[in-house]
């Protein structure tokens, strides 16, 4: 087995409250991932999934347990711009144009102009803005604007994409639409990806695995393979497998929602743990 | 809604523009109009309320003195504009990057705008001399600075927490930082307070001038015209008074329009 | 997300105040620090009695025009002034005169603060009301602020004659604009599918400015009202300070001790003094009509 790019190892991380006692976000949480792998983690909210992708993008530190990227530590990752990262909400600059936003990590970085120019060409091309280089964001709609997100985000060619529920705020047809061109665009570029999502589906037709997690404290519950085949289109998302495998996650996100309550997996109001698991989906 | 729309289409920007502002021009002349039919045809009190050709006449007629005294005031204000907001924005630089210091300078920033500053004017015509234009100055600073410093300290740390993730994540330092983010995004709280200064440092300038001093500004041959009774005069001086305030509204506007053109509130005042 | 959540409750409110008290404190001490530090370094030379009964003379190192005893008395001295009578062969203290001078004050810049929101909060919502309107007024409303509004003061003084009224219309004319822009954005701040809402109840528009679109700007409401609070105050003392104004008040005082400046210079330090302190007592006053107001709102206790 080659060595891993994100190497979790059993990391925990609790916040203080007012009250003084800590709640336990993550909790002694281990999990591997390799090299042009597409992790999505899925949970119900309040599971601790967009704090583990913070702590793997060392926005915020463990409590406890150690990551590693690349074989080094998080922070040295960050510093080496080994992320990128795209939220929901686009976080374009309203100052910036188009390319401008594109081109604000590589200048971080401090690349040439020419070199820049040259970068951020390609990134539009990638998510096919080119003809919006010289608009500015308001000028955009909100599936166009995470788009340009997107490009900024692997703009520096990074090995790590970390996306933080990027289409929640989209609608259902954008979003699968979405969905495609983050395939279209990892399949081009090879980019190891961790995404965070509440959708189901949309965590089952884009990963190579997914990590269901439960609340209180987070966990991870399982990772479930998903072994459709590739490229996915349109048919995979009427395929039998598909549906197997949705069901299949959605089983595990119930019974973890349930044994986290402390009820067991022979739960005495099962529709509660139901109910929860279908709200968190879409 | 009653609201008459400019119909999309017709015609170039420039005559949507004129028929959006249209009723704010009709306003203008009809007041105009009905003040000089009023005034001429009731007769009465007439010397508070001269007509507008009357305060016209006295205009030009005493233009040397008026002008003078415009120009005197401008300066006074002008000068104590660009003080005060400098030293704002420094302030602001030097205390949003401490959050403790932030937190204990932002109330007294906003107590000390609950202060009527103006009843300080006679102690800066004692410290800086009745004559020295300085001591109008230093009311307008005093004036302009607490505005400028509460804003732009708004503007520095009130930033998008994501943005903020952004940067890190992209191993931003601390001044890639403030160059890229804190600073454009302190820009339209700096406009903000800006325009409020501009009104305010006139505003200061004239009322300064009412607790004495120099007699060739704006504010004394306001006191002094009326209290010769000579209310074309000082309808005169007001009138300058008030295209000077607007000019440097104005002024301070189209600066925001030209430098932020991307924020929300210059889209929106677009007709 | 697991963030440290706040306990619901006064809790806050309660914390801030205390919180807004102490560092008032702090601010007051600096600033008796740097008045009595200026004075120490570049005041006039400091006569005092030793343990022994000997008068001793300190020399201040420097010499500061603002710092001597005529620019910026010692703050005893002021203190200490309060207690004396206001002028030779009257029985009235100058802290009680103050008083007196600050409730007179106080009263027409309330009855101005008052009439102000409401003409603000007329035009807002004629404005919010009529794009016509607002087109056809709103320039004039924002140059009457570009106008220094207080040239008109001596034109309002004689217009009204000598009495609290012309004072009024002064502060009246400072305090709407605030307001008037505020509730502007207030009275739109709404939801538009809480207006759609409410559209399709068949409610009145009249309705919809009483329950949806009035609520809804509170908040901006009680922020332009802290401005308009100052602005009031500023207005009542200018007007006073008319020729013709008023014989009472803090604006008589400031241009009254203003010429007797250099028979008593503390005087003048205790009114301007006395004008900072009812700013802050307004500006307190709708913080705490707002703090009530507003209670179990988001962000109630911040600003």
């Amino acid at each position: 087995m080659p060595q891993p790019v994100v190497a979790i190892s059993s990391v925990s991380k609790t916040f203080a409250t007012a009250s003084g006692v800590g709640t336990t976000a993550l909790d002694r949480i281990s999990l591997d991932i390799q090299e042009g792998e597409f992790v999505s983690l899925i949970g119900p909210s309040g599971c601790g999934k967009s704090t583990l992708l913070r702590v793997i993008g060392d926005l915020t530190a463990p409590s406890d347990g150690t990551i590693e990227v690349n074989g080094k530590p998080a922070r040295q990752a960050r510093m080496d711009r080994d992320y990128g990262i795209v939220f929901q909400a686009p976080v374009l600059f309203d100052w910036r144009s188009v390319e401008a936003n594109v081109a604000l990590p590589l200048e971080i970085k401090g690349m040439s102009r020419t070199q820049r120019e040259q970068r951020v060409g390609e990134m539009l091309d990638l998510v096919e803005l080119r003809d919006f280089a010289r608009h500015y964001p308001y000028q955009l709609s909100g599936g166009m604007q995470q788009r340009v997100s997107i490009a900024r985000a692997l703009a520096l060619e990074p090995r790590i994409l970390l996306m933080d529920e990027p289409f929640g705020a989209l609608d259902e047809m954008t979003r699968e639409r979405m969905n495609s061109e983050v395939q279209r665009i990892w399949e081009r570029t090879g980019t190891t990806i961790v995404f965070v999502t509440h959708s189901i589906p949309e965590a089952v037709f884009l990963s190579t695995r997914v990590a269901v997690m439960s609340p209180r404290p987070g966990r991870i519950v399982e990772v479930i393979d998903i072994d459709l085949p590739r490229p996915r289109n349109e048919d995979t998302r009427e395929s039998k497998r598909y549906f197997e495998l949705i069901t299949d996650v959605r089983e595990k996100l119930r019974g973890g929602h349930n044994s986290a309550d402390g009820s067991g997996a022979g739960s005495a109001i099962p529709s509660a743990g139901r109910t929860l698991a279908e709200g968190s989906v879409g | 809604m009653t609201a008459i729309r400019p119909v999309e289409g017709t015609g170039s920007r420039l005559v949507r523009q004129a028929r959006y502002h249209l009723p704010a021009v009709v306003v203008f002349f009809g007041v105009l109009i009905v003040w000089e039919i009023t005034v001429a045809s009731l007769n009465l009190r007439q010397f508070i309320l001269p007509k507008p050709s009357v305060i016209a006449t006295a205009l030009n007629a005493e233009w040397s003195i008026i002008g003078k005294a415009a120009g005197n005031t401008l300066f006074e204000a002008l000068g104590g504009l660009v003080i005060g907001v400098s030293a704002g924005v420094a302030t602001a630089f030097a205390v949003s990057r401490w959050g403790r210091v932030r937190e204990a300078i932002l109330p007294i920033a906003i107590g000390a705008s609950a202060v009527p500053i103006i009843a300080a004017a006679p102690i800066m015509s004692i410290w800086f001399g009745i004559l020295n234009p300085f001591a109008k100055m230093a009311i307008v600073i005093l004036l302009v600075f607490f505005p400028i410093l509460v804003n732009v300290v708004r503007g520095l740390t009130q930033v998008d927490a994501s943005a903020l993730e952004l940067m890190r994540a992209s191993a931003a330092s601390d001044g890639q930082i403030l160059r890229k983010l804190r600073i454009p995004n302190a820009l339209p709280f700096f406009f903000t307070g800006l325009k409020v200064s501009t009104t305010l440092s006139l505003i200061g300038a004239v009322v300064a001038e009412y607790f004495g001093g120099s007699s060739e500004v704006l504010g004394r041959v306001i006191v002094q015209s009326s209290s010769r009774l000579r209310f074309d005069i000082t309808w005169a001086a007001i009138v300058v008074a008030a295209v000077t305030g607007i000019v440097l509204y104005l002024v301070a506007m189209a600066a925001e329009r030209a430098i932020i053109p991307w924020h929300a509130s210059q889209r929106r005042a677009e007709p | 997300m697991v963030t440290s959540a706040a306990a619901p409750g006064s809790t806050p409110v309660y914390r801030s105040a205390l919180r807004g008290a102490l560092v008032a404190l702090i601010f007051l001490a600096a600033l008796l620090v740097v008045w009595e530090g200026a004075k120490l370094l570049g005041g006039d030379p400091w006569r005092f009695k030793n343990d022994a009964g000997q008068e001793t003379v300190y020399q201040p190192p420097f010499k500061w025009p603002i710092a001597t005893d005529l620019s910026l008395p010692h703050v005893w001295k002021i203190w200490d002034a309060l207690a004396a009578p206001v002028q030779r062969q009257q029985e009235q203290s100058l802290g009680g005169f103050l008083l007196g001078a600050a409730w007179h004050t106080g009263q027409e810049a309330a009855l101005g603060l008052l009439a102000g929101a409401i003409l603000g909060f007329a035009l807002a919502a004629l404005f919010v009301h009529s794009k016509l309107a607002e087109r056809a007024f709103m320039p004039y409303v924002v140059a009457s602020q570009t106008v220094p509004i207080l040239a008109l003061a001596p034109l309002i003084a004689f217009a009204f004659g000598n009495g609290v009224f012309g004072i009024v219309v002064v502060a009246t004319y400072l305090t709407f604009f605030p307001v008037a822009i505020a509730q502007l954005r207030g009275l739109s701040s709404p939801d538009p599918r809480a207006l759609e809402l409410m559209r399709s109840c068949a409610a009145s528009r009249w309705t919809i400015l009483w329950k949806l679109r009035m609520p809804a700007s509170l908040p901006y409401f009680f922020a332009s009202l802290k401005i308009a609070a100052t602005a009031s105050i500023v207005g009542a003392i200018v007007g006073e300070g008319n020729p013709g104004g008023s014989q009472f008040g803090l604006g008589r005082s400031i241009l009254n001790f203003n010429e007797q400046y250099g028979s008593g210079p503390e005087k003048l330090w205790a009114a301007i003094i006395a004008s900072a302190l009812l700013g802050l007592t307004f500006f307190l006053a709708v913080r705490v009509v707002e703090l009530v107001v507003l209670r179990g709102r988001p962000d109630a206790a911040a600003g």
